[in-house]
């Protein structure tokens, strides 16, 4: 057959629904209600995927029950037999599939990908910071939040002092007691930040497509903080750890 | 379709097999002398005809520079990765090796790369399938290490498509064992696979739920396995033989081969015994003896097989579990016989570690498995899907030669990420991105796995473009590439220019080249074209369903071309590749007249601003008529 450009004019992207391209049955988001058929890919986010709307409270054991079946009917193993097309969409759809799944089981994952598509650029900003940093050969600044400043001074001053210890080859099991002290309460640190987070998703959740910029925006500005405040101890225990094992 | 026989074959560092679905059951298809393992060992006799398995054994002793084992360890690997195995295995590289250029092994004095050294394994297994089915066997899924990286797998899929073979699917080695394990048993749980093998290390942990066998997390080394150990005594006993007689056989490959042989003869029956001797005749009529027990033994493999924990705690913490957590433990690869590895993994998951099946068959028996689920399953394969998991990150280099890791390790695949770039010189066409897979935070130290020039960008002030890459590991954990100018919206050209690994144009003079070998391949080959043509027009069809043109043709031409479809469709597999060209040129032929529909529909879209009527479309059979609207339903 003549290979002629094919303009599949039976299958407008950012539709929900449309046609099956096989069976010409109306179908669903990613195969045909009718014969079960793989569909190319449409542009969505990964909420809209799972059918689900952008809320932060999510029920997790539903989402994993929907990600294996979604998976055990787009998974390229199940259009194996199948053609060349169908084969493409089916790998393309289960890598969205499973890209959705990874960023929405994980709760951060989820806040800051919500964050994204509400118009926050978390990674980038830190991403530019990080190279910037790098490119100058100095480490990265951040910005202690204020609450920290006197415990960041304090670990940071045991932690030089831990690496002057290891290079002269002594050893101090006080202070490395202190900072595995200081370690578990940056730990505790970080649940507590959790546990304030969701109470920002149910406030989010609340709010609806329908609330007042005003209100979006500002419960939006205190996830973007939280996590701010979250990464930075997270790179502190990081540190710790690293100098603990090194 | 009952013609299309789906093979799974364990492609080993030491044994290789080759398995199928037998009712309901996976079982290995022996070799001609009754062996289910056939050895991954290739030589060339004298008559320079490539002799596989337990034939090409005698070789490795005899004339050692002509045959070649353990080329696992070299797939996908440049000359710079390899120098360690250079000081323990008898490689013999080609002379003229560039730089960056893939490895050629010398067998004689002829050369040939790691993948083809393993088409010539597969090849024997294809045959012993042949002789077993009584027909030709063309399809298959080959396992490769979990924690095999792309350059590997490319590389074993090269090996696949250089013998002729349709590789369906690369499954990761523990996870094709788990299938074979949790065959019989489809509870729920959390499994770890602990896989040792002649030359790979893996340790995979699956969350097993209603069929599904979803991997959490996945570690290894794809350079430690019972070669090491082999290594080690062979060292010792050479060292010994140079104490104790003042004799250098470091570089004679006869005696090494010969030492081999008796230390692994050693280690296999120290399994069993407390205490064996290594007993080796050397040239001149002189012997070398000595006892071994297995404390002592313990002791020097301790190092060894100490080097499996690092990987399992890691796997257990990226799948954040303890190893409470972990309900069963399961052993695969022959390694796993030896006691002192079956109480290291014992004290390490605090339970016995499973031992049901054959170690050595395991993996091949759930390659069958995938085979089966494949090939549209079975009663006991229904429901049953494999979710696997990328087991290194994927990056790409960003200032500074740092890694920017893109998809994150254990990541299940299929998986994708896209990245944007732009340029940093007005006018700037071309924008080169290094891709890179590991964990490290250096560029320098991943693995450079391709370096892309994204080319033919529209000419515009620096920092205007934007280009959109996408990344996508699929089934395989293969990488795919592929580039976007958003602005224009213009596809960009990728050049591809891998680290490693052999272009396509290599790959098919290395089928052809194959072919040469026998006659009887010449069959093959045309089954194989057949197939590849069938394939084409197939896709070629599906696309033009989504044409205008198709609503075009009368219900009658749309009739008679599903029916050729499904035709040829059930003819592809066949073995006859005149039955497939039949279908072929049928449904061609009934296909002519939406190709010139279709042909016309791409005309008049160019000559948008001219109405129907004014477009000259000429006469004849040869010019359709677009606008004359087929009989609907």
């Amino acid at each position: 057959m003549a290979s002629a450009e094919s303009k599949s004019s039976l299958i407008l992207p950012g539709e929900a629904t449309s046609a099956c391209w096989s069976c010409g049955t109306m179908r669903a988001q990613h195969f045909c209600s009718a014969c079960g058929k793989v569909q190319p890919p449409v542009p969505v986010d990964y909420f809209t995927f799972f059918g689900l709307p952008r809320k932060l409270n999510i029920n997790l054991s539903g989402l994993e029950r929907e990600f294996y079946e979604l998976s055990r009917k787009l998974h390229p193993d199940v259009y194996a037999k199948a053609g060349k097309q169908e084969q493409q969409w089916s790998l393309e759809q289960s890598s969205l599939l499973n890209d959705a799944y990874r960023t929405l089981k994980d709760p951060i994952k989820r806040t800051q990908y919500l964050l994204r598509l509400e118009g926050v650029e978390l990674e980038e900003q830190s991403k530019s910071a990080t190279e910037k940093a790098r490119v100058k050969g100095d480490l990265k600044k951040q910005v202690v939040p204020p609450a920290l400043l006197e415990e960041v001074f304090e670990l940071n001053m045991q932690l030089e002092e831990l690496k002057a210890n290891k290079k002269l080859g002594e050893d101090d099991p006080g202070l490395v007691k202190e900072l595995q002290n200081h370690k578990s309460q940056l730990e505790n640190k970080q649940a507590t930040l959790f546990d304030e987070l969701k109470g920002y998703w149910t406030e989010w959740d609340k709010l609806g497509d329908a609330a007042p910029n005003e209100d979006r925006i500002a419960v939006r500005d205190k996830m973007v903080d939280l996590l701010n405040r979250r990464n930075y101890i997270r790179n502190l225990v990081r540190d710790v750890n690293d100098a603990l094992e090194s | 379709m009952s013609s299309e026989r789906i093979v799974g074959i364990d492609l080993g560092t030491t044994n290789s097999l080759v398995a199928h679905m037998e009712g309901e059951t996976p079982v290995v298809i022996p070799g001609e002398d009754g062996a289910n393992l056939v050895p991954s060992v290739v030589a060339l006799d004298e008559n320079n005809q490539i002799i596989v398995g337990n034939a090409a054994r005698k070789y490795l002793i005899e004339t050692p520079e002509r045959s070649v084992y353990s080329i696992k360890r070299l797939m996908g690997r440049g000359i710079e990765d390899i120098q360690e195995e250079l000081k323990l295995f008898p490689f013999r590289l080609a002379e003229d090796l560039q730089p960056g250029e893939v490895l050629r092994i010398k067998l004689g004095d002829k050369t040939y790369t790691p993948p083809e050294i393993s088409a010539f394994i597969l090849r024997q297994l294809e045959r012993n399938a042949g002789r077993y089915f009584g027909t030709t066997v063309t399809k298959a899924v080959i396992t490769v290490p979990a924690y095999f990286n792309d350059a590997q797998r490319q590389a074993t899929k090269d090996a696949g498509r250089i013998a002729g073979l349709d590789v369906l699917r690369l499954v990761n080695e523990p996870t094709a064992a788990s299938l074979a394990y949790g065959l019989d048993k489809k509870k729920a749980g959390t499994v770890a696979v602990y896989d040792l093998g002649g030359g790979t290390f893996d340790i995979s942990i699956l969350k097993l739920r209603n069929g599904i066998f979803e991997v959490i997390a996945t570690n290894g080394d794809t350079h430690l396995g019972g070669d090491d150990i082999d290594n080690l005594l062979i060292t010792i006993a050479l060292d010994d033989i140079r104490g104790d007689m003042g004799l250098d056989f470091r570089r004679n490959g006869e005696v090494v081969q010969a030492i081999r042989k008796a230390v692994i003869e050693a280690k296999i029956q120290l399994s069993d015994r407390a205490k064996t001797n290594i007993i080796v005749d050397l040239p001149g009529g002189k012997g070398y003896e000595r006892e071994l027990l297995r404390e002592q033994f313990e002791q020097l493999i301790q190092p060894i097989i100490d080097r499996t924990v690092g990987p399992c705690r890691q796997a257990m913490k990226d799948a954040g579990l303890k190893p409470e957590q972990i309900d069963e433990v399961v052993l695969v690869g022959g390694s796993t016989r030896i006691p002192k590895v079956r109480s290291l993994v014992k004290d390490m998951f605090q339970r016995d570690p499973h031992i049901d099946l054959n170690p050595d068959e395991v993996v091949a028996l759930g390659a069958a498995v995938q085979a089966n689920i494949l090939a549209g399953g079975s009663i006991s394969t229904e429901n049953m899907l494999l979710l696997d998991v990328t087991p290194l990150s994927l990056g790409i280099e960003v200032a500074g030669g740092v890694t920017d890791k893109i998809i994150l390790r254990n990541s299940t695949i299929p998986a994708s990420a896209t990245q944007h770039y732009t340029t940093q010189v007005d006018g700037q066409k071309n924008v080169a991105i290094h891709v890179l897979q590991g964990e490290r935070e250096l560029a320098s130290d991943c693995r450079s796995l391709a370096r892309f020039d994204l080319k033919g960008i529209p000419p515009m002030a620096a920092g205007i473009p934007r280009i959109e890459v996408k990344f996508l590991i699929d089934a395989n954990g293969i990488l795919h590439v592929s580039a976007r100018e958003q602005r224009s919206g213009k596809e960009a050209e990728i050049v591809v220019q891998p680290s490693y690994g052999l272009t396509d144009e290599q790959v098919e003079s290395m089928i052809l080249d194959s072919f040469d070998y026998a006659e009887e391949d010449f069959r093959k080959r045309q089954v194989i074209e057949a197939r590849n043509e069938a394939g084409t027009i197939l896709a070629a069809l599906e696309k033009g369903r989504q044409n205008p043109a198709w609503q075009q043709l009368t219900s009658d031409e749309r009739k008679k071309i599903d029916k050729l479809e499904k035709a040829l469709r059930s003819v592809q597999g066949d073995e006859d590749y005149r039955s497939i060209r039949k279908g072929i040129d049928a449904l061609n032929q009934a296909t002519m007249h939406l190709a010139e529909l279709m042909m016309d529909t791409a005309v008049v879209s160019v000559l948008k601003g001219k109405t129907m009527d004014d477009t000259d479309i000429g006469e004849g059979p040869a010019a359709p008529h677009p606008v004359a609207r087929a009989d609907f339903e």
